[in-house]
């Protein structure tokens, strides 16, 4: 492939501006990334000498981790910085942040906040790499990256696969950004949720609806399965979690009557008896410990990809080390 | 460049249109004393007269925008009445009304009578004090309202906060009869609408943006319309952006009840695309809606429905729009705009004639809120405005005289431009050459 076919621009704010070879890019080059992290000295110098900073205005410890391990294991130097407040402090320091940042001189930044756009709003004011690591309820692109290339590790493809979302789709951006990123690669996208998770025109988007998770499991090759925030029970969108269990609920019952072998993805963390039983969760179907492990890969490659580098080389960049 | 009001103004050979008495051709306006003397030809000039040529250029009975936001007291970095009031001559109005919705509201007499008193000092467009419905705005209790309108209170209104509480609503449009000024209301339940920034629809679903769908304006809308209708009190709806709302208005009008109802300039010409890429100068509310809604609104503005042309002028410091989408307060600055957009979008497009878009932007709104002005009749004040309707020029924020920059028709470009604006017989702002 040719390097120059391939670029991922000056940031990766969501998966709705990519193109269907930008996204396989991402995916080839996080392949060869997957070995480094088996290695007994896990690190390459893909990135030595770059400034990465880690900006959380919102909690997440996963993503947070996981992007630092794909950090360190290219040889970047990180900083992490998390910040939290109301929602009107919260845009005011991030003006002032990215004014410092522009003045700090740092090559790339990793940002997670609570307001949609905030991601882009930053990439237009630093000249440095912005990676979306999720904004509000618009993308989180990473993790729909490494929901992509774990389906492709199991399933071969993800080319005429079946997707099936079920939950929280509303709230989700990781819902948004599977949408848009299994769609451009040629799946089948439905979700399954109440209607009062779901958003306005989500058809619009190309996805199916079910309303019942049973014609859902009938119909897909795998289910990615979001968390259920447990406050949208107190703001009302859903009447109980119990009900919600029995009606929504991913469980083992459920799953046995599925007509073909059913992988079970969760971006995790789960609420064990909600969305997702335990027997489920833990059983033969869920590839959700392997998500964890491709998505320090897909971080890689996103960061490699913007530090330029180019798919082909990947292999050749991890020898390097 | 003002003039001074005692001296006679003729205004020689314009395009003189005013619908309140059918005047659509060219001929002279004499203005003394403050009043409207003479429109026509052929009519003695006194000797001390200025006379301006005008040739070539419309005469207009001043423009008015019912529903501005001048953000005194308690918003000054965004806005005063004085730099307010500047930016409407700018824009061609000679009068607006202030929205009470400042911090604190003007809710008593008193606050009325200072901002009565300083759009007086100011001395730029005439500025008319409106008082809100409730106490503090909290939705509770009626206002002093008779005194507020004896104070120069024009009309009621908890713009921004509207009255949710169908109750209280009932109340105050039965009361404010008494002093024959209207309620406004800003429709929106907010029980359907809270944390919403935009139109709910496919563009907030892309952008992952908290939606505020049209049954939010339109359930308020219809509750409304039934209260005036029960009550014979005068009901007017700011700023309708549905085409459900238009609907109904156009309903109750035709059984008789008594309500008036503004069309915007930004939903007359935008839809929510126009928040892609998180553009924060597009978010406003009601938000832009979808192209149905926005051709709902332009019929409605073509046939009368929505009677008036508003602003909703809302100014904002540069530093509160630069945020994430959902982070960014409501509003846009529209004084400057609404007469190119206006010609640009209406009248060149043949929704409305000149002679009715004067109607719509300075007589409906002058009967709407009872307000002297909006024609050009022997005897009444003297406010005009002279604008050339072939004008071509291009939206720059920088040259506002606003405070605020907030603007989402940057960049573009108009036909329709404000030339003069004569208040009270003196020309308080002309375009520089
Ligand atoms: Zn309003």
């Amino acid at each position: 492939m040719n390097p120059a076919a391939t670029p991922l621009g000056k940031d990766l704010i969501g998966l709705e501006r990519l193109t269907a070879e930008q996204i396989r890019g991402i995916l080839d080059t996080a392949d060869p990334f997957k070995e480094i992290s088996e290695r007994a000295i896990k690190k390459v110098p893909v990135l030595r000498g770059k400034t990465i900073v880690n900006l959380f205005f919102e909690a997440s410890t996963r993503t947070r981790i996981s992007f630092e391990f794909a950090e360190k294991r290219l040889s970047a130097d990180t900083v992490n910085i998390a910040s939290t407040g109301s929602s009107v402090q919260k845009g005011e320091t991030l003006v002032d942040t990215a004014r410092n940042l522009e003045a700090m001189r740092i090559d790339m930044v990793v940002i997670r906040h609570g307001s949609s756009g905030a991601a882009q709003f930053l990439a237009e004011r630093i000249p440095s790499n912005v990676v979306n690591a999720g904004d509000g309820r618009h993308e989180h692109p990473t993790q729909a990256l490494l929901d992509m290339l774990t389906l492709r590790d199991h399933l071969g493809r993800i080319e005429g696969l079946r997707v099936c979302i079920v939950g929280d789709v509303l709230h989700s951006r990781v819902a948004r950004s599977n949408i848009w990123g299994l769609t451009k690669l040629g799946a089948e996208v439905a979700v399954c949720a109440p209607r009062t998770l779901l958003p306005i025109g989500v058809e619009e988007l190309g996805v199916q609806v079910f309303d019942r998770i049973e014609e859902a499991i009938e119909w897909a090759d795998a289910l990615n399965v979001l968390r259920l925030q447990l406050e949208r029970m107190q703001a009302g969108f859903i009447p109980s979690l119990r009900e919600y269990n029995r009606v929504f609920g991913v469980t083992r019952e459920r799953i046995e009557r599925a007509p073909r072998d059913l992988l079970i993805l969760h971006p995790g963390p789960m609420n064990r008896g909600v969305e997702i039983d335990s027997d489920v969760a833990d059983g033969p179907q869920s590839v959700i410990l392997n998500q964890v492990t491709n998505g320090v890969a897909v971080r890689m490659a996103v960061l490699y990809l913007l530090a330029g580098g180019a798919p082909d080389r990947a292999e050749a960049a991890k020898a390097e080390g | 460049m003002a003039t001074n009001g005692t001296r006679p103004l003729l205004l020689r050979g314009g395009h003189v249109i005013d619908p309140s008495t059918g005047q659509d051709g060219t001929a002279d306006v004499l203005l003394v004393g403050g009043q409207v003397e003479a429109v026509g030809t052929g009519f003695g000039t006194p000797d001390d007269a200025e006379v301006l040529d005008v040739s070539g250029l419309v005469v207009a009975p001043g423009l008015i925008d019912v529903h501005v936001h001048l953000r005194e007291p308690g918003g000054e970095h965004k806005e005063t009445i004085a730099t307010g009031a500047r930016a409407a001559l700018a824009g061609g109005f000679t009068a607006v009304c202030a929205m009470p919705n400042t911090d604190p509201p003007i809710d008593d007499p008193a606050a009325v009578g200072f901002v009565r008193a300083e759009g007086r000092r100011a001395g730029f467009a005439r500025v008319y004090p409106t008082g809100t419905v409730s106490l503090g705005m909290k939705g509770e209790r009626l206002t002093l309202i008779g005194e507020m309108a004896e104070a120069g209170a024009v009309a009621i209104t908890d713009d921004g906060r509207p009255v949710a509480d169908a109750g209280l609503m009932r109340l105050a449009l039965e009361y404010a009869r008494t002093f024959g000024i209207p309620v406004a209301q800003h429709c929106e339940d907010h029980s359907l609408s809270a944390g919403g920034s935009m139109n709910e629809g496919i563009v907030s679903t892309r952008l992952g943006i908290r939606g505020i769908p049209n049954a939010s304006e339109d359930v308020v809308i219809a509750r409304d319309l039934l209260l005036a209708e029960l009550t014979g009190g005068r009901l007017h709806i700011q700023h309708v952006s549905t085409r459900a709302g238009v609907a109904m208005i156009r309903d109750a009008k035709a059984r008789g009840v008594s309500v008036t109802a503004e069309g915007t300039p930004h939903h007359f010409t935008l839809t929510d695309e126009a928040c892609e890429q998180y553009r924060t100068e597009a978010k406003v509310n009601p938000p832009l809606r979808r192209p149905e809604d926005r051709a709902a609104v332009i019929e409605g503005v073509g046939d009368g429905t929505l009677d008036v042309i508003a602003t909703d002028h809302a100014p904002h410091h540069y530093d509160e729009k630069e945020q994430a989408f959902e982070d960014a307060p409501f509003g846009l600055v529209g004084l400057e705009t609404a007469l190119g957009v206006a010609v640009t979008q209406l009248v060149e497009k043949k929704v409305l004639t000149l002679a009715q878009l004067i109607e719509r932007m300075s007589c409906a709104p002058a009967r709407a809120f009872s307000l002297p002005g909006g024609t050009l009749r022997r005897g009444s004040i003297a406010d005009v405005t002279v604008f050339d309707p072939a004008r071509e020029w291009t939206v720059d924020r920088t040259r506002f005289l606003s405070k605020s920059r907030n603007t989402p028709f940057e960049g573009m470009t108009l036909r329709g431009a404000p030339e003069m604006t004569i208040v009270d017989g003196s020309v308080r702002w002309r375009r520089n050459a």
